[in-house]
């Protein structure tokens, strides 16, 4: 047994520790943040390593045999997010030196980051349920603290109700657990797969996953509990939105994805019918907030919620092909989402406002800007050979090996309204007549410009070189189709 | 008594909703307080309220004799949680009445270009 699934989480809360203790030396706040993200990395590089070797990684805390004590397990899928968040906050972290302003930097934004990656981290690896509620607490009050951070009238505003949303899911989380504990008498993920099925009362246990779907959709963000999302996330600063969009739907997406494949599967002709019709509304809700408003932040936010419905979708069909390809796109998703909304962070930069009517002509006086933009943009719609494609082609193509071609149909017609929702932001700010723009300094707009033209160029590595991950992908996608392999790792320990 | 406890953790969810759903920030807040209180209590009786002896193993105490201890241990987590963010809450519903002047929801609305 090897302790090492526990260094991403443990690093990060450490760094984030000591970033306490001098909050008013920025310069140092800056290197300590980054290495403390970078220590991170290298630790979920080892632990890639070592679970692509030899398999899934199982940790008791305190040694505890596994139904009792609290178990971590990192297994593909945990350790291809916690690496990817990893990868998308060290970049992040990279923009936000120039943007966040010293003031928030010495207000602990630092120190926030590193708890919402402890948090982020942790969600990804447990193998408890009730620590899975513990973690997403911690991330969630990272998230409290970075989302008011600064202070400014409307982030007051927002997190208000953005406390308020994550109050009531967080009371429908424990109550959940509470229905789940009463039925089964335990909480370790992998033995709740083994004693779901033995449970007949499927009727109790199908209201469970429903109430259990509602508690991570108020985090993923699906139809219809999206509805805090877009004002939420429109209040705080770019590289905390970026931070946002890229890492906390997910980790909803991730809790439904998992408990949806190990132990939920009493009942799929409804559970999983039901996700899937959610996927789809939730899909369609994106595309209409996407294509109806003229503010590239919230072009974006919206896109957000259409890639949560994309990934559900593939997760419900419960063959191969879905469930690949929701993990594929769920990687792609983290990566282009930051991107994005680092870009369009510049743009806002440049044109001083976020308004698209108001921007116009930057093509000339940017042409690498523009043109990187385009890439992403591409790259969201899934236009090959970017890394939206792989994804959504596995995932089109589980709908049409399962039941719900129409499911299949509805996210090819939509790939368009997201690329005309992301192409009119180039076309209002790159074409026609040049807009007003304030002047920055070139040290400055490199300093923003080349982490953020980094992350587009490792999305394009992902899809250009999507043969190369596919193993790694089937690997996760075979642990979630299989679940005897989880539990056999977790409980033969 | 579980029938008992049912009807309380019902009648807090009640008067959590009906807070909730008041204009005034403060009332919301004590809403919330209310529904951590109920789901705590829902978790407590969930796994059942039978078991006299404390959950330490001891000569002539048979297993059906012991108090299940998890629900004990999930419940003082989710409490140190809910403390926390409660407090967290109220300081930032001073903080927002100190700057925007106003604890009514209704003026906290928000519009689409937010001022």
């Amino acid at each position: 047994m090897s302790n090492l699934a526990l260094f991403p989480i443990v690093i990060p809360l450490i760094f984030a520790a000591v970033l306490m203790l001098f909050p008013k030396n920025v310069s140092m706040q800056r290197i300590v943040a980054i290495a403390g993200v970078s220590a991170t990395l290298v630790s979920a590089l080892f632990l890639f390593s070592k679970v692509s070797t030899d398999g899934i990684q199982a940790v008791t805390l305190g040694s505890w045999p596994a139904p009792f004590g609290i178990s971590m397990v990192s297994d593909m899928l945990s350790v291809l997010l916690v690496l990817s968040s990893t990868l998308v906050t060290l970049f992040v972290l990279f923009y936000s030196i120039p943007t966040i302003g010293v003031k928030r930097e010495q207000s602990y934004y630092y120190p926030a980051v590193l708890f919402l990656m402890t948090g982020v981290n942790g969600a990804f690896t447990t193998g408890d349920i009730f620590n899975l509620f513990v973690f997403i607490e911690v991330l969630l009050m990272a998230s409290y603290a970075l989302i008011v951070h600064g202070g400014e009238k409307p982030q007051l505003r927002e997190s208000i109700k953005y406390l308020l949303v994550n109050i009531i899911s967080s009371a429908l989380f424990v109550s959940a657990v509470a229905y789940l504990y009463s039925v089964t008498g335990t909480l370790n993920m992998a033995d709740l797969a083994v004693k779901i099925p033995e449970i007949e009362a499927v009727g109790i246990l199908t209201v469970i996953a429903v109430l259990f779907l509602v508690v991570f959709g108020f985090k993923a963000a699906i139809f219809p509990l999206y509805f805090w999302l877009p004002g939420s996330y429109f209040a705080p600063p770019m590289a905390i939105l970026a931070l946002f969009g890229a890492l906390l739907t997910k980790v909803g997406v991730y809790a439904i994805m998992r408990t949806y494949t190990l132990f939920f599967t009493m009942n799929i002709g409804f559970t999983h019918e039901l996700l899937a019709i959610i996927a789809i509304l939730t899909i369609l809700a994106g595309c209409i907030g996407a294509l109806a408003y003229f503010d590239v932040k919230k072009i974006i936010i919206y896109n957000i919620i259409i890639a949560v419905g994309v990934i559900l979708f593939g997760i419900s069909q419960m063959n191969a092909a879905g469930v690949e390809g929701s993990i594929f796109y769920l990687v792609h998703d983290m990566l282009i989402k930051a991107a994005l909304f680092l870009l369009v962070g510049i743009l806002t930069v440049i044109f001083g406002t976020s308004d698209l009517r108001k921007m116009g002509g930057l093509i000339k006086s940017y042409p690498l800007f523009g043109w990187t933009f385009l890439i992403a943009a591409f790259g969201l719609a899934g236009i090959p050979p970017l890394s939206g494609f792989p994804g959504k082609l596995l995932i089109v193509q589980g709908g049409f090996e399962g039941t719900h071609f129409w499911g299949s149909l509805v996210i090819l017609a939509t790939s368009l309204l997201v690329l005309l929702s992301v192409v009119r932001i180039f076309i209002y700010a790159f074409w026609g007549e040049p807009a007003k723009i304030v002047t920055i300094d070139r040290k400055h707009y490199l300093s923003i410009f080349v982490p953020t033209a980094i992350l587009v160029a490792l999305t394009v590595v992902l899809g250009a070189g999507a043969e190369l991950f596919m193993p790694f992908v089937s690997d996760a996608g075979e642990v979630l189709l299989n679940p005897s392999l989880y539990i056999d790792a977790v409980l033969k320990e | 008594m579980e029938i008992v406890m049912s009807v309380a953790i019902g009648l807090l969810f009640m008067a959590a909703v009906y807070l909730m759903l008041s204009k005034s920030l403060i009332r919301i807040i004590i809403g919330t307080g209310l529904l951590s209180h109920g789901a705590h209590l829902l978790l407590l009786t969930m796994g059942g309220l039978g078991g006299t002896a404390p959950p330490v193993v001891a000569d002539g105490v048979s297993v059906s004799d012991y108090a299940d201890p998890l629900p004990q241990a999930l419940i003082l987590t989710a409490i140190v949680i809910s403390f926390a963010v409660t407090s967290f809450f109220l300081v930032l519903a001073y903080r927002a009445y100190q700057e925007l002047g106003t604890d009514n929801m209704e003026l906290l609305r928000g519009t689409e270009d937010y001022e």
